[in-house]
């Protein structure tokens, strides 16, 4: 039995007497989608920020197992995370840089290659065949994923300028330029609309089959989560209620009684 | 012994002054989140506002020392609010949506202009007041030494804390006090439930001129002689002070001063007098890299 | 134009007037001077209500310059037409600037006092293009970069003076020294955010001037370090005879004119800057300069995609001051004297200003902020009381009326090529 690419274990999240998460546990298939939901508040984006490394979690273990070996999330730090176990995030509130046009930002997410090709920029300074493939690749890599997002034609346009739907898309792109073993996505379809959601689907189901990376996904768009999930974590008040694959989540009494009051297929 | 009682006694006095132009910095701070960097030359202008009045009521014939101080504490209170209500409106409030660093050069401009407009307007010679509250008494003795509390200090330290406890007081009961607080918390909230966010933050910066205009004044009598530039310097040790005792605190200021008057004090007491705004400066360098939501002040934590 | 708007206007005046007069009338209104037995009152109420005068005016003016711009509706641009036009605007002052620059010395008015300037706007370009890498790409809000400016300058006099070696030789050291600095200096740091940071390098600007200041033995204290040695061409001296070898004049058949001696140092100060500039643009293109501009667009995404914040920090700042050293040592040999007096505040200030009214990141900007701010008080000594006084409120006016700087057009660093095998 191959291990998964990911292992939380008894995860908590303390600030001062408040317990964000309260012992949660599951895994994350390689190739597969994960959703986590639940209500607000339940401790989704905690997880997310504990796995990513902007939070050092009170308690708990977040193992990491990929072609690079095991790596213990929790004990590093946020960039690190990124640089060496290979966990790439998007955010709440999309966090691109805006003065910066859209081919750049896919060029920041290949950074660290970049500086090894150019040995800390003496070979780009001295203008360096070797920087300057590398270079090279790096915008090839990234015509790639704007033709995959069809954002081909705005590549030299500020990424401030683009409409919400786009900038999304723009930040998963990015994310997937730092070449992930794990992609971890914060509401990717929140404020989208149903077609551009279905495109969202479409992406999605590119990268874990094309690219063979796991998706770790938080969600409240139920019909969306539904549709592309193989696999569901529910948290509610920062535990952990359910897991198990969309059916039988969606039959999960406990997950019901949470969401009770809500309606299950989110308005898009 | 009697050395270190004369030193914590002038410390705590330094203290004093410097917790009452902290104050200003803490409070504009948690409203708006900027630092006013010319906060200091609003304190400078409380002096000078404060000299002026004295000065020329004594032209006029007025010599009583309690009417004097009464009239300037109120004429310099008066002109530095005017001066703090002013710069908020030219030099921030446009400002306000912009980048961070935007409000900062504005503020440093501001700085440099109106140190530069006291100096051509007043002459860029010190200017000396005759000392107006005479004497003190003598706490102990020891061989030649004499330990002695004096009246001009007895007046700022309880000045101080009585001002002190009239502002928390405001702070925590009235309405104004509770406007501030909220927007402190949550401007956009506040201003949907219908607080005149403008109004609250004029206040603050009023508050917090008044105070420095105190702290001005009371710098004039004690140490009798000011300059345009005296609010450089003290602005910064103040603006340590409020982040030594955490920003955003305001017993966190006062206590932010008097450790920062007490440090420097003791420093030129005890080791040497050139280096004491070094020391200064290092407690801010010190306390921002190890503690910097300082003693009291609350953790901020960013959202992600 | 309705009558009604008018009179708003006029009210607005007149209150920014009344205001204006409850500021001047106590702090200009009533003047202390030194008089026999203290101080003494000169009434000045006539001084104060012409300066509130003014005010009111002023604000007349500034609303009715407003008024009549959005009546007569913008001019439909779109963006990329106006960043175009910027662009051409941009590129056409840069090189007409350069080419000036580069002619300034062989041109019949060019007297001594024109060459000094020269020098002087330069000296401050080179410091605003070096704090542009701190300040303008990576977002560091620096206020204590003459610390570098001073290391530099004092260990350039301090090995110029014990080794006896030259110029070209000293240079890098001092560029070096000033580097290392700012490694030490930025390390405890770099981690605070905005405001904090901004204000723990003014701290430590003021802590090295007050060491350069009190530290006797080793920097001359207030005295500061004299007989800094002079530039030469290359071993050949400026000067009207030498003891060992030829002198400049000489060698090349010419009247000895101590203007020889300017011009050299116009045309050295030019290189450094052109340097300064020219590295800028090549490392923006390179991942450390991206990084430096993605960690002041969003560091917590930039931490997101692996990028580590404290070294690239520590590389701008460290590459930032080692111009500011590279600076710093001109000035000294320039000079050929030094004192704690020229590394104060107000040059960080102003440098700051410099870059931030420029428009960060913008390399032209840089250099007609520089011309307007040091060129034009220069040039208007007879005011030099006001000089400061005009340069603060400048300041002010500048970031209220163009808060993104006077020119803040952002090329980027890479285009996408057209794709390979296709056709136009």
């Amino acid at each position: 039995m191959t291990q998964p690419l990911l292992s939380v274990e008894h995860l908590t999240m303390r600030f001062g007497g408040l317990v964000a998460v309260d012992d949660v546990s599951f895994t994350a298939e390689n190739r597969q989608i994960t959703s986590i939901i639940g209500p607000n508040g339940a401790g989704k984006t905690t997880v997310f920020n504990c796995l990513t490394g902007f939070y050092k979690p009170t308690v708990g273990r977040l193992l990491l197992t990929s072609d690079a070996g095991e790596q213990f999330l929790e004990r590093m730090e946020d960039f690190r995370i990124a640089q060496k176990a290979g966990v790439a995030r998007t955010f709440q509130n999309i966090r691109l840089f805006p003065a910066m046009s859209v081919l750049e930002n896919l060029l920041v997410a290949q950074h660290n290659e970049l500086m090894r090709a150019s040995v800390w920029s003496l070979a780009g300074l001295l203008g360096l065949k070797r920087y300057r493939t590398a270079e090279a690749a790096a915008v090839e890599r990234g015509r790639y994923w704007l033709e995959h997002i069809g954002l081909i034609d705005r590549a030299d346009a500020p990424a401030g300028d683009l409409p919400y739907g786009d900038q999304r898309r723009l930040e998963i792109a990015r994310a997937m330029c730092s070449n992930p073993c794990l992609l971890c996505l914060d509401e990717p379809a929140a404020g989208l609309n149903p077609r551009e959601t279905l495109l969202l689907n479409t992406l999605l189901r590119f990268i874990r089959d094309e690219h063979g990376v796991g998706v770790l996904l938080i969600e409240h768009d139920m019909s969306m989560v539904m549709e592309i999930s193989d696999h569901i974590v529910v948290l509610d008040y920062g535990q952990k209620i359910a897991e198990g694959d969309p059916a039988a989540v969606r039959a999960d009494p406990a997950v019901i009684r949470a969401y009770l009051g809500e309606d299950e297929e989110a308005e898009a | 012994m009697e050395y270190f009682v004369q030193q914590l006694i002038n410390g705590v006095t330094l203290g004093s002054i410097y917790g009452l132009i902290a104050i200003g910095y803490t409070m504009v701070y948690g409203i708006i989140g900027m630092i006013n960097f010319a906060h200091g030359d609003i304190f400078m202008i409380g002096a000078f506002a404060a000299l002026i009045v004295i000065v020329g009521l004594g032209a006029i014939g007025i010599g009583a020392a309690g009417a004097l101080i009464l009239v300037a504490l109120l004429g310099a209170m008066l002109i530095a609010s005017v001066y703090g209500w002013a710069l908020e409106r030219v030099a921030y409030r446009p400002l306000r949506g912009s980048f961070r660093l935007a409000a900062l050069i504005s503020a440093i401009g501001m700085s440099i202009f109106l140190q530069n407009f006291v100096q051509l307007s007043q002459g860029a010679r010190v200017k000396p007041l005759q000392p107006m509250i005479d004497g003190g008494f003598e706490v102990m003795r020891k061989g030649d030494f004499t330990v002695n509390l004096s009246y001009m200090q007895i007046l700022i330290v309880t000045s101080t804390v009585m001002l002190m406890t009239a502002f928390s007081l405001l702070i925590a009961k009235t309405s104004i006090g509770r406007s501030q607080r909220a927007c402190e918390q949550d401007m956009k909230m506040a201003a949907l439930l219908g607080l005149d966010v403008n109004r609250t933050i004029s206040l603050t910066f009023v508050m917090g001129a008044s105070l420095a205009a105190v702290a001005g004044m009371m710098f004039l009598l004690y140490y009798g002689v000011i300059d345009f530039f005296i609010g450089f310097l003290a602005g910064v040790k103040a603006f340590t002070a409020a982040v030594l005792g955490g920003i955003g605190s305001l017993p966190g200021a006062m206590l932010g001063g008097l450790l920062i008057g007490l440090i420097e004090t003791f420093w030129s007491g005890y080791f040497t007098v050139e280096y004491k705004d070094v020391a200064a400066f290092s407690i801010l360098v010190l306390v921002l890299i190890f503690r910097p939501t300082g003693l009291l002040g609350r953790p901020e934590v960013e959202k992600v | 134009m309705a009558a009604a708007e008018l009179q708003n206007r006029a009210k607005d005046a007149v209150i920014a007037g009344l205001v204006a007069l409850a500021l001047t009338v106590p702090i200009i209104g009533f003047r202390t001077s030194s008089a026999p037995g203290g101080l003494a009152i000169d009434l000045r109420l006539l001084d104060a209500a012409l300066v509130a005068l003014a005010v009111a005016a002023g604000h007349f003016l500034v609303n009715t310059y407003r008024a009549s711009r959005e009546g007569r509706g913008q001019r439909q641009e779109s963006h990329a037409a106006a960043s175009l036009r910027l662009k051409r605007i941009t590129h056409g002052i840069g090189a007409a600037a350069l080419a000036f620059a580069v002619l300034l010395p062989v041109m019949p008015f060019a007297d001594r006092y024109l060459l000094d300037i020269g020098i002087l706007v330069l000296t401050y370009v080179m410091l605003g293009w070096g704090l542009n890498i701190v300040v303008g790409l990576a977002g560091l809000l620096d206020l204590g970069y003459v610390a570098f400016y001073a290391v530099g300058a004092y260990s350039y006099a301090l090995i110029a003076a014990h080794f006896d070696w030259s110029f070209w030789a000293c240079l890098p050291l001092a560029g070096l020294f000033a580097a290392f600095f700012g490694v030490i200096l930025g390390f405890p740091v770099l981690r605070l955010r905005g405001d904090y940071l901004a204000i723990v390098t003014l701290g430590f600007g003021e802590i090295i001037r007050i060491i350069l200041l009190n530290w006797y033995e080793f920097t001359g204290g207030p005295d500061g370090l004299s007989r800094i040695p002079r530039p030469d061409f290359f071993g050949l001296e400026f000067s009207r005879s030498s003891r060992d070898g030829e002198t400049f004049h000489q060698f090349f058949g010419l009247d000895y004119s101590s203007i020889h001696r300017i011009i050299f140092l116009y045309y050295l100060i030019l290189i450094l800057a052109l340097v300064t500039n020219l590295f800028t643009l090549r490392i923006r293109k390179l991942p450390v300069g991206r990084a430096w501009e993605a960690l002041r667009e969003d560091e917590i995404a930039s931490r997101s995609l692996g990028v580590n914040p404290t070294n690239t920090k520590l590389t701008a700042f460290a590459i930032g001051a080692m111009f500011g050293g590279f600076a710093g040592a001109f000035f000294a040999t320039r000079q050929g004297f030094i004192s704690p007096e020229s590394f104060t505040f107000i040059e960080s200030a102003v440098i700051l200003a410099i870059v931030v009214l420029g428009g960060m990141g913008s390399q032209v900007g840089i250099v007609i902020a520089a011309l307007a701010l040091i060129g034009g008080t220069e040039l208007f000594r007879e005011l030099a009381e006001f000089r400061m006084l005009a340069f603060g409120a400048a300041m002010v006016a500048i970031m209220v009326w163009k808060p993104r700087g006077l020119l803040s057009n952002r090329e980027p660093t890479v285009k996408l090529p057209p794709k390979p095998g296709d056709g136009p």
